[in-house]
């Protein structure tokens, strides 16, 4: 790699050519403030917040997109620099709203962090002469607030170019410039997921999820009601920084712990029907294998995902498992299986889901999820709005004990944590197909190829003979890929896994802000660390699970199982408003 | 140009599709040729032509509408729209507006009821020397008044 030599501040440091000015920056141990940039997505240059002076250069250059040269001077803390970067940052916020104290955002806010960072005390421009916007809160899972908007199109980036969705872009010039989506209708009124991918990326207030945490206080304030709660995998290894705490750590004890405080029930966890859905999925794919069915078969944890297919590839649905997913199958339990047993009317039963997830909002709204005739999940909580529970709540999350689980569905095997990550739901029904199939045990549980961050990973097991290709794909746009092969009839696999969420749930839109690449990496890593601590690593070997099947399911895809734990889809088209297409 | 309102002739959309598709770059093009149609682009021919380059209808419509001369809403057959740069805006667009408001009863952004007329603003013409000017449709007008405003428009 050919490296060039620039002076930053009066250090001389040595970087790849090609490199940004910000990149040769941060190697000089200098944080040259940014606000559209953002380290995962190409380079906007939106915002001229990153100003730098180039010795030599007739204005001034923003960091963020401008590449260095072969002695370079670039000096990033002048008065001029220091005077301009203010004053755009004065721009941007004379049309922002004044409204802090009531923004979903506040403290966590990049504008605002910013404004602080650079001096700003007043407001030089007097006050907003941008039109006003209503919110748009027409769909299950996201709010769009375009009045904080501020136009970084890092959401539109994440949109069309990560997810390969393009729900929303932007529209209008100008003052009236908007990110919007098409035809200026409401969010609901056309083909978004709602995987909030855009809401991880948003520096503002401008994309959020739906608010449940009102209804959860007031079920725990409801002494009629028996709540329930499950955690989903990916929770234990985000919760924590939610809290300040370093990325990557495993908090499964404090978080069942925090939870017990918050005053729910029962606290139980989504692993244990993340175990279920192997046995049910598992024995779907040896039935689809060994009599003609539908291959390949593709996964359906993931809701972002099966809203996608549903509006792209609606022709395709019969490739997807009918297996409901781990948070819905807990739910249709919780409210016959575990009421018999705790002799509860399900009509007292409320349950709440923690999930790293927006679309899991409005996956437990979809008609055809109630199953007792009540809705088998009544609230769905992201990992950030449950921080700000604990917070509300006053709950030291870094002090807590480790406590356990209560049973019966808190039971579950390292099998069901790995469905956190890209490639742990293949993994884990391959660790139960295998034995199933061959009656054998696995020589080792660990099929490395699955794992990582890659888009998309290939792998191919041999099951005593029969050859089992199967693929992995995460974030939409590699999904897309995927699909486009077995469009084309390209693809020659058995069993697909996708997850809406580049990294797989782990980097799910309902996750804590941040959440980088590099985030997601370590979030894994402990993932694979849970995994590896639990004594049971496969799902067949669950002895909850197999109680279950004794005492209620009879057998895998029996009649209870078809009744309880099976779904189907719902042709969308992908322009909601229309017909075409 | 043809009126609005009328009903899509798809089948010429889908002539202009089929020329232009192979070149990429040409959403313009298409969006030019297909708003004189009939006047304007619906969501539904925005779809159509989303769907038919493959990229997604947010980025048409953001296209669609980031230029003042596309339109997403019908228009009248007659769109008037008057420069609100300064030089005109110095040599009296403001007493032209009040005519054309006065003698069509509508507001910039709005549509005479029988649908002939839309007013709009429009940024400079590049009539400066004959200001203040405006545009019906392709013709230009310079150097109006009050009373010259009225004739031209009763002209049409």
């Amino acid at each position: 790699m050919e490296m060039v030599k620039v002076t930053v501040d009066g250090q001389t440091v040595e970087v790849p050519k090609g490199s940004t000015i910000l990149a040769a920056a941060k190697k000089a141990g200098i944080k040259i403030p940014t606000l559209c940039h953002h380290e995962d997505l190409n380079v906007n240059a939106m915002c001229r917040i990153c100003v730098v002076e180039v010795v030599g250069a007739r204005t001034l250059q923003a960091a963020c997109s401008q590449p260095v040269s072969d002695g370079m001077v670039i000096i990033t803390n002048s008065p001029a620099v220091r005077q301009a970067r203010k004053m755009n940052l004065e721009l941007l916020l004379s049309n922002h709203p004044q409204d802090c104290l009531n923004c979903v955002r506040n403290q966590r806010c990049e504008l605002q962090t910013l404004a602080d960072q650079l001096g700003v005390q007043q407001q030089r421009f007097g006050t907003k002469t941008r039109p006003e916007y209503p919110k748009d809160d027409s769909a299950a899972a996201l709010v769009r607030d375009p009045d904080k908007c501020i136009l970084c199109r890092r959401c539109v980036e994440v949109c069309h170019d990560v997810q390969s969705v393009g729900a929303i872009a932007p529209a209008n010039r100008g003052i009236k410039t908007q990110i919007l989506p098409a035809g200026g209708v409401d969010l609901n009124n056309v083909a978004c997921v709602q995987c909030g991918q855009c809401t991880l990326v948003c520096p503002v207030g401008a994309l959020y999820e739906q608010d449940h945490t009102e209804r959860v206080w007031a079920a725990l304030a409801d002494p009629e009601k028996h709540v329930v709660v499950q955690t989903a995998p990916a929770i234990r290894v985000s919760i924590g920084e939610e809290f300040g705490m370093e990325p990557g750590q495993v908090t499964t004890g404090q978080l069942v712990a925090a939870l017990r405080r918050l005053g729910f029930d029962r606290v139980f966890d989504t692993d244990f029907t993340a175990d279920l859905t192997i046995i049910e999925e598992g024995h779907e794919l040896i039935d689809r294998l060994n009599n003609g069915g539908v291959l390949p078969m593709i996964t359906s944890c993931s809701p972002g995902w099966i809203k996608f297919i549903e509006h792209f590839y609606p022709e395709y649905l019969d490739h997807l498992s009918t297996c409901k997913s781990p948070q819905q199958m807990f739910g249709a339990l919780a409210k016959t299986y575990y009421a018999e047993k705790a002799g509860l009317d399900p009509k007292d039963i409320y349950v709440v889901s923690i999930m790293p997830c927006t679309a899991k909002k409005f996956e437990c709204g979809r008609p055809e999820m109630s199953s007792t005739g009540y809705p088998d999940v009544d609230a769905v909580l992201t990992t950030r709005e449950l921080g700000k529970m604990l917070r509300q709540a006053g709950i030291v999350f870094s002090e807590l004990p480790e406590e356990q689980y209560d049973e019966p569905f808190g039971i579950t095997t390292g099998a069901g944590v790995i469905f956190g990550a890209s490639g742990g739901v293949m993994e884990a029904a391959l660790r139960t197909v295998y034995e199933v199939v061959t009656n054998e045990t696995l020589p080792s549980v660990d099929f490395t190829a699955v794992r990582g961050i890659e888009g998309i990973k290939e792998a191919e097991v041999d099951l005593k003979g029969t050859k089992v290709k199967v693929a992995v794909a995460n974030g939409l746009g590699n999904a897309r890929k995927l699909m486009d092969l077995i469009k084309e009839g390209k693809a020659d696999y058995q069993f697909i896994e996708i997850m809406c969420c580049p990294g797989g749930c782990i980097g799910g839109g309902g996750q804590p802000i941040p959440t980088t690449n590099e985030i997601r990496k370590k979030r894994i890593e402990a993932i694979y660390e849970a995994d590896a601590d639990l004594p049971l690593r496969k799902s067949h070997e669950n002895p909850a699970v197999k109680t279950l099947y004794e005492e209620f399911l009879d057998k895998p895809l029996g009649e209870k199982s078809h009744q309880l734990l099976h779904t189907h889809y719902t042709k969308r088209n992908k322009y909601p408003q229309k017909s075409v297409g | 140009m043809a009126k609005a309102n009328c009903p899509l002739p798809t089948s010429n959309l889908s002539e202009i599709l089929d020329k232009y598709k192979q070149s990429p770059g040409s959403l313009l093009e298409i969006l030019r040729e297909a708003q004189a149609i009939n006047g304007y682009l619906s969501r539904e021919v925005l779809q159509l032509i989303a769907e038919e380059l493959g990229i997604p209808e947010s980025k048409v419509y953001g296209v669609a509408t980031f230029y003042s001369l596309f339109k997403t809403t019908p228009t009248g057959q007659y769109i008037i729209r008057i420069c609100e740069s300064a030089p005109c805006h110095i040599r009296g667009a403001q007493d032209v507006l009040a005519t054309i408001e006065k003698t069509l009863g509508i507001k910039p952004g709005e549509t005479t009821p029988d649908g002939k007329f839309s007013l709009e603003f429009t940024s400079c013409l590049g009539l400066c020397g004959v200001a203040p000017a405006m545009m019906i449709n392709d013709q230009v007008f310079g150097n109006l008044t009050g009373d010259r405003v009225r004739e031209i428009i009763n002209s049409f």
